[in-house]
């Protein structure tokens, strides 16, 4: 595992729009909005940006953004296929890039209009009309992602005894986070255990808030070489690590992909997951941070469940501050997006929810389908 | 009434969709190495032939996993909420996703399972799981 992009490169923006039911506004105008807020957090301009990415499933292409920015030449732009979950993998294409040289200047943005739009937990949004592998899974009912993922999660309390109340208390640490970030869609307005455990069954083992909203709304990072980051006008995140893994079919069935992206990542940082002081876990389920807590090697197997209930990934004396925005499950769900942009902000000192002298943060954008770790000192 | 995503069987699926149109459900078998695969695809995954023979299987097993839907996310499953889907592992080894066929009591894991032909159209009938001698 190469150690070539060690604190070479480095995240100097992050910008989002309001998060809400409904925008108002196309996808465009949100992937614009969001993109400004990010250059002008991070001092700079749309002339000095070359490079653009997005997430495939986005609508906004880079043509259409740059035309709008006024970008004449763009010497680097792409895009990640799978699902929602790339965010760190785009990461690490574009630090790839930057530190090859083929850019100097890269926004990975997105604009989407999650609830009033295209609805991905509706079953004629993600569909594939039972082709392909959905030919063995759409016409018996397994339609959404909460459909495989229930099932998943019934297996994981079988073999590990996690428990709903487990995932209650991970909700209601993740909703405390977001009760104090006034970005957030439930910023004051706290749950309860009882709250969790009272409210209806989407797909059971799952009750409705195990599960992410369904945000209107826009993101963006600016990232470039660790040389520009110094000039640039706030503390840079230097980027220690960033991995991608690809969905394994043949995978055991309850490991999550943290289990191959974790000893990848760690490596290539040099690092270990005892050296994080703070974690963002791309929240679509509650259930998942657990399991993510656990195959990543935060801590091991069936003890997730416990150390939540404990507090461990609470900001107010949790010894692993996990989600310290609101996460997806109750800052917004833009997909891995706003878990960088927590992350970076936790690196700079500007969280909502400062975890105190943070050297490593963490961030997951899909449960082990990629990861970044990001540090305040190159 | 709207109808749930038919199977569109291509290429390395059609055999299967065909057994199970004659009610009987088989799995590929690499002839190489002997492994059993599902879904079918065209390479063995433990050796890399594309030999194969379509096996039979008992049409037993027993819930691997399960979850109950409470939401009707899909016009679809409108009226036949609370809906169960399931992963069954066979005798053989392998794991299917299916779903509970309509009368069939609960399951929880570990629940003995029996495949149900159901023809949901003139080319397809899916296998649906039920409990075993209920």
């Amino acid at each position: 595992m190469s150690d070539e992009l060690r604190g070479r490169t480095a995240i100097v923006g992050v910008g989002e729009t309001d998060y809400s039911r409904a925008s108002g506004r196309t996808e465009l105008m949100l992937s614009l909005q969001a993109i400004q807020a990010a250059l002008d957090d991070a001092g700079l301009k749309p002339s000095d940006v070359d490079g653009l990415m997005k997430w495939s499933v986005d609508t906004s292409a880079e043509a259409d953004i740059a035309a709008n920015l006024g970008i004449n030449e763009l010497s680097f732009f792409g895009e990640i296929n799978q699902a929602g979950n790339v965010g760190a993998a785009l990461v690490a294409h574009a630090a790839a890039a930057i530190r090859s040289g083929i850019a100097e200047v890269i926004v990975i943005y997105r604009g989407v209009n999650g609830r009033s739009g295209r609805r991905y937990g509706r079953g004629d949004v993600t569909g594939r009309q039972g082709r392909g592998a959905a030919q063995f899974t759409e016409p018996f009912g397994v339609l959404v992602p909460q459909h495989g993922l229930a099932m998943m999660t019934q297996r994981r309390m079988y073999e590990t005894g996690v428990t709903s109340l487990q995932f209650a208390a991970t909700a209601v640490a993740i909703r405390q986070h977001a009760n104090r970030n006034p970005r957030a869609t439930f910023y004051e307005t706290p749950l309860t255990i009882e709250d969790h455990q009272n409210s209806r069954f989407i797909v059971e083992p799952l009750h409705l808030f195990d599960c992410c909203l369904e945000t209107d709304g826009g993101g963006a990072l600016v990232l470039t070489s660790a040389e520009r980051a110094r000039s640039v006008k706030k503390p840079p995140a230097y980027i220690r690590a960033a991995t991608q893994t690809g969905y394994v079919r043949d995978r055991e069935y309850i490991d999550v992909a943290a289990k191959a992206t974790g000893p990848r990542l760690f490596k290539m940082a040099g690092m270990l997951p005892s050296d994080v002081d703070v974690v963002q876990i791309y929240d679509h389920f509650c259930p998942f941070v657990i399991f993510a807590l656990e195959d990543y090697g935060f801590v091991k197997r069936g003890e997730g469940g416990p150390f939540v209930e404990a507090g461990g990934i609470s900001w107010d004396g949790g010894s692993l501050p996990v989600n310290t925005s609101g996460g997806h499950l109750s800052e917004a769900y833009l997909q891995g997006m706003n878990q960088l942009i927590e992350g970076v902000r936790q690196a700079r000192g500007e969280s909502t929810s400062q975890v105190k002298d943070v050297e490593v943060s963490f961030v997951d954008t899909g449960v082990g389908t990629g990861a970044v770790l990001l540090t305040r000192e190159p | 009434m709207a109808s749930l995503p038919l199977p569109v069987p291509d290429e390395d699926s059609a055999p299967f969709w065909e057994y199970c149109r004659n009610g009987e459900l088989r799995a590929q078998r690499c002839t190489a190495c002997g492994r059993l695969r599902y879904p079918p695809r065209p390479t063995c995954p433990q050796c890399g032939s594309t030999a194969i023979e379509w096996q039979k299987l008992s049409g037993r097993g027993k819930v691997y996993t399960y979850a109950v839907s409470h939401q009707a996310v899909h016009p679809a499953l409108e009226g036949r909420i609370p809906f169960t889907t399931l992963v069954v592992e066979l005798e053989e080894g392998i794991r299917m996703t299916s779903n509970l066929a309509e009368g069939s009591p609960a399951i929880e894991i570990g629940t003995p399972l029996e495949v149900v032909f159901e023809p949901v159209s003139d080319e397809i009938t899916l296998p649906r799981f039920k409990v075993a001698g209920a």
